[in-house]
């Protein structure tokens, strides 16, 4: 009678062993890529090559939501503005919502299931069909060879990305507020400037996206390198990765804002 | 190892990130119009009440900024907020020069306006400033006026 209670509480025990267990093997992986990234520097053509896969391939989307994100933020700041008369406050709206959260969270989502995704699956399958293993016999160590410069090109591409969405977005609010609407040109830009500061809402803006670079970076490559040597299991890394990323970068967001933007 | 295509992909890539963030900095944020550290000398204000004075507030004289609020203090001694401004050295005023706390539009960011007095020496660094007005409580106002308004009622009677 007891059993199925029983059976349900160790189930849960194990599920949290298990997740402490991969845990610890997680943050020893993620140490192991900070100590042999070495050659990633000394060889950085091999990094080039994935700022390329993760960074350029990335450009297209990153862009086209930056713009639509920009011009959604002008559409939905000039109706709620113009009922208080404050329409030239709509470039102080969409420069700061864009430079402080929307640019790097939205951007790292974005990066997360185009490139994270893209990172897993490519070390999954190299490891499925055993070419980890190979470099390994031929002792080159995969981790050095593989691993860090997928991660320091991921990682050198984030803030990038993130300054390019924001970027292209503050441009999308002016093509809606000013071209289309007709926001004075320059209330727009001068509110703007008036309210942006570079140390506090671009730097840090450009910090969070670093960070959360390295959260996908690390989750993205982990999430491979541990996957099951199998189809199915390479498909299942491939899920965790874009969830565990799109967990971790909102959790960190808060962390970060909460350590950044109150207080002063 | 040769050059490739990619690699100027990658470069076109990068140059497009710095740039981005060059735009943000100039552009979108005002880091040209931060004043150097190296530029302002540091004068001091002592208050009543700031209000709602931020640090980083402008100091605006004839409506021209002309330096930012870089710190706030309470002096324990006089009680009263002491508020050091950092003030571009280009802009020199007269040492019997006047600060008030002001309002930006109704709802708008409080800033320290300077009216420039009429003595023939400058402010130093280090100067204190001698005529200060602090900033406007609406509580104590709307108080003030209801207590005039009694007592005007009250002596109408008599």
């Amino acid at each position: 009678m007891l059993k199925p209670l029983l059976s349900g509480f160790s189930h849960i025990g194990r599920q949290v062993i298990d997740g402490t267990w991969r845990l610890g093997y997680a943050t020893r992986f993620f140490l192991l890529v900070l100590l042999r990234s070495g050659l990633s520097f000394t060889r950085f053509g091999l990094v080039v090559r994935k700022v390329y896969f993760s960074g350029v391939l990335s450009l297209i989307i990153i862009i086209v939501s930056g713009l639509f994100v920009g011009m959604v933020l002008g559409l939905q700041g000039y109706e709620t503005l113009v009922r208080y008369g404050s329409a030239e406050a709509l470039g102080t709206l969409v420069a700061l919502s864009l430079v402080r959260e929307l640019g790097p969270v939205v951007s790292a989502l974005l990066f997360a299931s185009r490139a994270g995704s893209a990172i897993t699956a490519e070390i999954g399958l190299m490891k499925a069909t055993e070419q980890l293993s190979a470099m390994e016999v031929m002792a080159v160590d995969p981790i050095a060879r593989v691993v860090g410069p997928h991660f320091w090109g991921a990682v050198i591409s984030m803030p990038l990305l993130a300054s390019l969405f924001s970027a292209v977005g503050v441009f999308g609010g002016y093509l809606i507020g000013v071209v289309l609407i007709g926001v004075d040109d320059g209330a727009f830009w001068s509110q703007m400037q008036a309210a942006v500061d570079f140390r506090h809402d671009i730097l840090n803006g450009i910090i969070k996206s670093a960070v959360f670079g390295v959260a996908v970076a690390a989750i993205a490559t982990f999430e491979g390198y541990d996957a099951p040597p199998t189809a199915e299991g390479v498909s299942g890394a491939t899920t965790r990765t874009v969830v565990t990323s799109a967990l971790a970068i909102l959790a960190l967001d808060f962390v970060l804002t909460a350590f950044m933007f109150t207080g002063q | 190892m040769n050059r490739t295509l990619m690699d100027l992909w990658v470069g076109i890539f990068v140059v497009a990130g710095l740039g981005a963030i060059l735009v943000l900095a100039l552009r979108v944020g005002n880091a040209s119009a931060t004043f150097d550290v190296s530029d302002t000398y540091t004068v001091y204000g002592d208050f009543e009440n700031i209000g709602g004075l931020k640090v980083r507030a402008p100091v605006k004289s004839a409506g021209v900024v002309v330096g930012r609020v870089a710190n706030i203090q309470l002096n324990a001694q006089t009680y009263k907020a002491r508020a050091t401004l950092a003030i571009d050295k280009r802009y020199q005023f007269p040492a019997d020069t006047s600060a008030a706390i002001l309002t930006a539009g109704l709802l708008g960011e409080q800033y320290i306006g300077f009216d420039a007095g009429g003595d023939t020496a400058n402010l130093e660094q280090g100067s204190v400033l001698q005529i200060t007005q602090s900033a406007i409580v609406l509580e104590k106002l709307i108080s003030q006026f209801l207590y005039n308004k009694a007592a005007e009622g009250s002596g109408g009677d008599k």
